[in-house]
């Protein structure tokens, strides 16, 4: 962590060796108080029940040995090997290089990767042991894409920083759970359904916070996520509490054919094929991805729309938008309302995939993984966000995956229990390396004669 | 109404330390514009580190004047959390200054899920239980004020004034102060921004460190997850006192306990921080930059 602390004061150093034993002399003695009482000493509960400590010093100068070398090593050969490349950079000519196929046409091979995805797990593991690859990693993420793009409008396009989204996700999970199994309606029925309380719970939030702006929005935002987290917990006769809803039904494949195996009309009686649970998960999959799709055909077509143009003028500029006689409010309700209504189909997706819901879903730290992924992909870049959702959510997966640190650090060792951890620090390290995201450029939606991609260093993020 | 001061009596002891920590979100915010959204965690960290040093203090002295205590566990929790306060500014949120809004945003939420879980792996996930430092009640006129509830008020007041003084009367606070009102005419005169800002965040830290404290003696017990409601509690009492005016921050802390503790007194102790949140939404709605907030001035 305290590997990019800078002691920069300016001064002149002669021997760069010599700067980098004493910055990494700092960055010891940091890294010393900081962990001395965390990582030296762990409280633990003895027989009876009493906090005991335990010490753990080698542990302690390990960490403090591995930041020192890790600043020295930072400091000695890092940093100047990017001043270097700077340096040639800038010297070199500067070559405006044709971008290559994949960067073209990046949009449709990602989508084409996408629909060949299950198959080609399903060809390599075969059906059973897809299910782990198709659910854990492809669901899981296709529903963060799908939430951060509902987000992006919000957020990117209207400018409007909203901390409490993951609030609308939980009303279309509640809606489809609580109409589900209460009155046995059909998913088919109730994804618009959801997706509509959702976007009326947008505006009913939208309403009177509106006439606030940036962070006491942000705040307001983050107080209805709660509120509504909290109302799930309490109101107990309807929600069923903490101990949250189970038995939710599965999505039905229209109505033709069902993925429960003791109804009559079961995937594999109809087909004639043997029972598996993959092909529901598969089924799932895609149903993801058409609702991401379209998700990010709307935003698509939105943008090219008055009111989408309208969003982004709000982000740019409130002021001169009320000026030339654009409604803030009624632009600013649209896109809360429209932001809200694909978290409602979300929420609807996700209560059908896991079959149960409970508030523990919809904490904060959801509400602020979907923000961070929004940012993380360069705001209003869908593409980028596509491709943020993927290296975090599946990043954190994959810890889960990774066995072979079982042999490195003893059997005791759990990599999940640093999934958070990592989490946070990558969330870190990847805004102090790009700042604006992963895609710092917009595509401009009215343009004369050619398109060109706008930097976002010209693009504002909205103060409402 | 022996019921009524008394639930004055526990709000006011709960707002005290919603009202410590507020103040490192409002100074932050005043100064850089910046939510930062890891204080709520530094003020967890603040309470592992006051407990730890108890149980070193009781393993190392067996029995230790309570004063003492307290005292050194206030005075090393204010400087570890420093440390981490400084630290997470310097590598987290001075690179992005200047960089635009949502940046350092997002790396104090990083640096929030980061210190948690850091706190988890190291300490366990598990809630950690002291042995009650003080229990002594006192009862006036049939309200039962108990002594850690009086420490907490005392504490929270001595420091409150000592840093009053220091915003006010010192050349430390007016470079403070001017810094909030014009970074870059600040800089021109003379004053060291990054300096500046980097008291700012230690002062934070030190008082959360000291509500940290203060909650781990009062409720006994810490965990890893206990920095994000108060966190949370903290900002809106800032954000509803006006986030940037210090005064506001400690009137907001005051009545989100008021609002805490009456509620769950006369209605529902489920739906308690549904009332704070709802007063924060509709006091914004009316004034919609806090109490004692400067109304933001739109220039064209």
């Amino acid at each position: 962590m305290a590997v990019t602390v800078s002691n920069n004061t300016g001064e002149t150093v002669a021997n760069p060796m010599a700067r980098a034993l004493r910055e990494a002399i700092y960055a010891g003695l940091i890294a010393l108080g900081l962990f001395i009482l965390f990582i030296g000493l762990r409280t633990d509960q003895n027989i009876r029940n009493e906090l005991v400590l335990i010490q753990r010093w080698g542990l302690l100068a390990t960490v403090v040995v591995i930041t020192a070398v890790g600043r020295f090593l930072y400091v000695a050969f890092v940093i100047p090997a990017i001043e270097r490349a700077k340096a040639e950079k800038a010297a070199a000519p500067a070559a405006v290089a044709e971008p290559g196929f994949i960067r073209r046409n990046f949009n449709w091979l990602g989508i084409a990767v996408l629909l060949l995805y299950p198959v080609v797990v399903v060809s390599l593991v075969g059906f059973q042991s897809s299910l782990k690859w198709v659910d854990n990693f492809g669901i899981q993420i296709l529903i963060y894409v799908m939430l951060a793009w509902g987000l992006n409008i919000v957020v990117g396009l209207a400018g409007l920083l909203d901390l409490g989204y993951v609030a609308f996700y939980a009303v279309g999970a509640y809606a489809y759970a609580l109409l589900g199994t209460h009155y046995g309606l059909s998913f088919w029925i109730l994804l618009p359904a959801a997706g509509i309380m959702a976007a009326f719970w947008g505006v009913l939030l939208g309403f009177p916070v509106l006439r606030l702006r940036g962070d006491y929005l942000a705040i307001v935002t983050l107080a209805f996520g709660e509120i509504i987290r909290l109302v799930l917990i309490n109101w107990r006769e309807v929600t069923n509490g903490a101990a949250g809803i189970s038995g939710i039904p599965k999505v039905s494949f229209f109505g033709l054919m069902s993925f429960n195996v003791s109804d009559p009309n079961y995937i594999s009686k109809v087909l004639g094929i043997a029972q598996s649970g993959a092909y529901y998960k598969i089924f799932l999959y895609y149903l993801a991805l058409a609702l991401a799709l379209l998700t990010a055909f709307v935003t698509i077509r939105l943008r090219r729309m008055p009111v989408g143009r309208a969003w982004e003028a709000l982000r740019e500029d409130e002021i001169a938008c009320r000026s030339l006689g654009i409604n803030t409010t009624t632009t600013k309700l649209t896109a809360f309302a429209t932001g809200a209504m694909f978290g409602g189909f979300a929420g609807s997706f996700f209560a059908a995939r896991q079959g149960f819901v409970s508030p523990e879903s919809f904490v904060f730290i959801e509400s602020a993984i979907i923000l961070a992924i929004v940012v993380l992909g360069g705001m209003g870049s869908l593409a980028g966000i596509a491709v943020a959702a993927v290296v975090m959510i599946g990043g954190t997966e994959i810890l889960r995956e990774l066995e072979f640190l079982k042999v490195v650090f003893g059997p005791d060792f759990t990599p999940e229990l640093y999934r958070m951890l990592l989490f946070g620090m990558a969330m870190v390290i990847v805004m102090l390396w790009k700042p604006r995201g992963f895609v710092g450029s917009r595509e401009p939606t009215a343009f004369l004669k050619e398109r060109k991609a706008v930097s976002s260093s010209f693009t504002k993020e909205g103060h409402g | 109404m022996q019921y009524f001061v008394q639930q004055l009596v526990n709000g006011l002891t709960l707002g005290s330390i919603y009202g410590l920590i507020a103040i490192g979100y409002t100074m932050v915010y005043g100064i850089i514009g910046m939510i930062n959204f890891a204080h709520g965690d530094i003020f967890m960290v603040g309470a592992f580190t006051a407990l730890i040093v108890f149980l070193i203090l009781a393993a190392a002295f067996g029995s230790v004047p309570i004063v003492v205590a307290l005292l050194v566990m206030m005075i090393v929790a204010m400087l570890l959390t420093s440390l981490y306060n400084w630290t997470i500014e310097k590598v987290a949120y001075r690179p992005l200054r200047g960089s635009f809004r949502l940046a350092p945003l997002i790396t104090a939420i990083g640096m929030s899920i980061a210190l948690s879980n850091f706190v988890q792996v190291t300490q366990g996930p598990r809630n950690k239980p002291i042995p009650p430092m003080v229990s002594q009640v006192y009862n006036i006129g049939g309200i039962s004020i108990s002594l850690k509830q009086i420490i907490i008020v005392v504490v929270t007041a001595v420091l409150l004034a000592l840093f009053w003084y220091l915003v006010n009367r010192t050349a430390l606070g007016r470079a403070q102060r001017a810094c909030e009102q014009d970074r870059k005419m600040a800089a021109l005169l003379g004053i060291d921004v990054d300096r500046t800002i980097s008291i700012t965040f230690i002062m934070g830290a030190a008082l959360a460190a000291v509500a940290g404290t203060l909650f781990l003696m009062y409720y006994g017990v810490v965990s890893f997850s206990d920095g994000f409601v108060p966190g949370v509690k903290a900002f809106t009492a800032a954000v509803l006192g006006g986030i940037g005016s210090l005064p506001g921050a400690v009137l907001g802390g005051l009545l989100i306990g008021f609002i805490e503790s009456m509620w769950s007194a006369y209605f529902s102790i489920d739906y308690k921080d549904v009332a704070a949140f709802s007063i924060l939404a509709i006091v914004l709605i009316f004034l919609p930059s806090g109490i004692l907030g400067r109304p933001e001035v739109e220039k064209v």
